[in-house]
């Protein structure tokens, strides 16, 4: 017994701590209990995992029954094997690093504890969901992570569009967690349980015909799950929106490890997927695309966080790809260095801002590497990492992506390499835009404070030396094997797509200043296309809201509620009233009449009690 | 000599009890509508003194007793009432007494 219930549980108890006593207490309390608890987490996921070597079998603890309801049973259970042990070492090893950026980050910030008690809750389902042994607890986390998100980006609540993008992420994951549901009923109804080790089993003996049509329609409504999580299409219009949020939670959340459950999932049940290939095939398609679409925006903005933002979108249709073509080692591979440079390139976004006064216009930006060298520094370690320059870590994860996909279909090899041109284009193009040239703003621009570049220079090693961890040789033990060759030929021709995007950044940005606007320029409609994100918030308000708005007024608030029901409800007083008015007629003030109704209702009472068996 | 059937009784009381009703309902002078009260009253008294009399048991006699009792104290009231009424609207007739009205 591990006691595995701690590693979630430390993060929820500075949850309540924080948000229950936070508001009298001061910064330094605060930063012990937050950080503090990630940091005992930490070890606790250290220990637990050095006491656990080798981790061949899957480590199970259950904690009670949860529910039970028919012949399904539903418990408490959290479970580590290999794929978990990853996780848990990234979401709370990167979790503790942004964890102490925010003490310097958000130190001039009002509701001081409410962020710390939130991201600490953040923590707390993010745990929940990689520990859970089943679907359900699962889909727990995945919830509470969906809320955090929420309460995180509209953080600072009191300005319009950050309510609004907490709204629009919490909304889109919904529909997405709406096919998780989905997913799950049909598990339920196949396989009368939602324990992983359960399901996956009677999935492998389950006969091909029999199977096909069931698996394909759950991993399809998985996959819609994960569409919604990890922002692919048609679900990722949240993500750039997300970025309303402060820095930390971009690089948390919205990069490091809430937007990986997606990808987590997917490889966690890859014996349904790999059941299912139409479905394998649907997810592979809409990776790449997702992938190339997003690094196109990218490549357009000019907001230094909305890059990045779709940057992650990219970089997560890569991993989607990885486990749409069976390569699940490769995707969370890439899933892992992603979260260290992808970290890095939002927290030095952070410092950037930080140390520009606030600014995140790339146009009012400039000659920030002699201001901020160790940001500068730091930053560059990260966009030679996503821009899969060797050998650092984004060159191994991106390649055996790319080779896995090359297996699969060439087509495919070629567009995932013009993306990798497109990312390393649209990286430098910002660290260009931010750090060289003459600085075009108003600010004093000043480093930052150690608690922000300590954990910067840390995720700077991890970026640059993340590559060699052997990840994909510890996940060899999880996911069946997936033989690629290894071409010299499409590594180079990946990594020269790279360096071909630096290079064209660098000419555009640094050589020839004003060739960007130019080319943006005569390209006139496509740029224009490109650079307000090809419309689609624009296509789902028409397509989606408006009518939703249009249809819940008439049919659902004038029809429903204001005609039904409000018509029940004074239909039922004017009824009353109308039958009033009728019985008052009697009411005639003439004797006589009133004798008359006296006599006729004395002989209806006698023939009544005549009829129905007398009086006694 | 045989007696009377009770029937004939009976049918005595009824005719007279509709007659007062009859009365009560056509005629439109209140003292008029009382005196059929009261001969709503009697026809009823005749009947239970009939009944008393064929079971040969008091109880009709004795409720008899009663009923005259409250005839009695109920004209003695309402006679009060009509001479109020007569007072304050200067007219017997029950049409004219219908301000109670909706």
């Amino acid at each position: 017994m591990q006691h595995l219930w701690l590693i979630p549980a430390l993060p929820l108890a500075g949850f309540l701590a924080n948000g229950i006593l936070g508001r009298r207490a001061s910064k330094t309390v605060i930063n012990v209990i937050a950080v503090g608890t990630v940091a005992l987490s930490f070890a606790w996921v250290v220990k637990t995992l050095v006491t656990l070597e080798p981790l061949t079998a899957a480590h199970v603890e259950r904690y009670g029954t949860w529910f039970q309801s028919g012949v399904l049973s539903v418990g408490f259970q959290f479970a580590v094997d290999r794929l978990t042990a990853v996780m848990l070492l990234v979401v709370t090893g990167v979790g503790l690093l942004i964890h102490i950026y925010a003490t310097g980050y958000m130190a001039h910030e009002g509701g001081y504890s409410r962020f710390f008690a939130y991201l600490n809750l953040f923590m707390f389902f993010m745990l929940t969901l990689v520990l859970a042994d089943n679907f359900l607890l699962l889909f727990v986390g995945w919830e509470g992570v969906g809320l955090c998100s929420y309460l995180l980006i509209g953080f600072y609540f009191r300005k319009k569009s950050a309510s609004t993008a907490g709204n629009k992420a919490f909304i889109v994951n919904r529909i997405g967690d709406f096919g998780f549901s989905l997913a799950m009923f049909l598990i339920v109804v196949t396989f009368e349980t939602l324990d992983f080790a359960s399901v996956f089993a009677a999935a492998q003996k389950m006969p091909v015909e029999q199977s096909a049509g069931i698996l394909t329609a759950i991993c399809l409504l998985l996959f819609v799950g994960a569409t919604g999580k990890s922002a692919q299409i048609p679900l990722y219009v949240w993500l750039p929106d997300a970025m309303e949020g402060p820095t930390p939670v971009s690089a948390l959340i919205h990069a490091a490890t809430m937007v990986t459950a997606g990808v987590y999932m997917i490889a966690r049940s890859w014996v349904l997927f790999l059941h299912a290939p139409l479905a394998m095939d649907v997810v592979a398609a809409v990776g790449l695309l997702t992938a190339f679409v997003s690094a196109t925006i990218g490549l357009t903005q000019f907001d230094i966080k909305k890059v990045f933002a779709y940057s992650t979108v990219s970089q997560l249709g890569y991993m989607i790809v990885a486990v749409g073509v069976g390569a699940f080692g490769a995707g969370i591979f890439h899933l892992v260095t992603h979260a260290f440079f992808k970290a890095l390139l939002f927290l030095g976004a952070g410092s950037v801002i930080h140390a520009v006064g606030g600014e995140q216009d790339l146009r009012r930006m400039g000659g920030l590497r002699k201001k901020i060298p160790l940001t500068f520094a730091t930053l560059m370690c990260a966009a030679v990492a996503i821009a899969g320059v060797p050998p650092f870590s984004g060159f191994f994860s991106k390649d055996e992506i790319l080779l896995a996909v090359h297996e699969h279909s060439p087509f495919m090899f070629w567009v995932g390499v013009i993306t990798a041109g497109m990312t390393a284009f649209y990286v430098f193009r910002a660290i260009f835009m931010a750090f060289f040239g003459d600085y075009r703003g108003t600010a004093h621009p000043h480093e930052s404070p150690a608690s922000m570049t300590a954990p910067l220079a840390v995720l700077a090693l991890l970026s640059l030396g993340g590559g060699f961890l052997p990840v994909p040789h510890i996940l060899a033990e999880v996911f069946p094997a997936h033989e690629a060759h290894h071409s010299m030929g499409l590594v180079a021709v990946s990594v020269g797509a790279g360096l071909a995007g630096i290079a064209l950044a660098f000419v555009f940005y640094v050589m020839k200043p004003g060739l960007a606007d130019r080319v943006s320029g005569s390209l006139g409609g496509l740029y224009r296309l490109v650079y307000n994100k090809y419309f689609v918030d624009e296509a789902y308000d028409a397509a989606v809201i408006q009518p939703a708005i249009k249809g819940s007024r008439s049919l659902l608030w004038r029809g429903i509620d204001v005609g039904v029901i409000d018509g029940m409800v004074n239909g039922a007083g004017s009824r009353a009233r109308d039958l009033g008015n009728l019985l008052r007629l009697i009411q005639s003030g003439n004797i006589r009449s009133y004798a008359t109704w006296v006599l006729f209702g004395s002989v209806f009472v006698l023939i009544a009690a005549r009829l129905l068996g007398g009086w006694r | 000599m045989t007696a009377v059937p009770l029937s004939w009784y009976l049918i005595l009381s009824a005719v007279l009890f509709s007659l007062g009703v009859a009365g009560f309902l056509f005629r439109r002078n209140l003292i008029t509508m009382f005196m059929c009260i009261e001969l709503m009253l009697n026809a009823v008294n005749l009947s239970m003194v009939a009944f008393s009399h064929k079971y040969e048991q008091i109880d009709g006699h004795i409720f008899t007793f009663f009923v005259m009792v409250v005839a009695a104290a109920e004209a003695a009231v309402g006679l009060a009432i009509i001479l109020t009424v007569v007072k304050n609207r200067k007219t017997l007739a029950v049409d004219e007494l219908n301000s109670m009205k909706y």
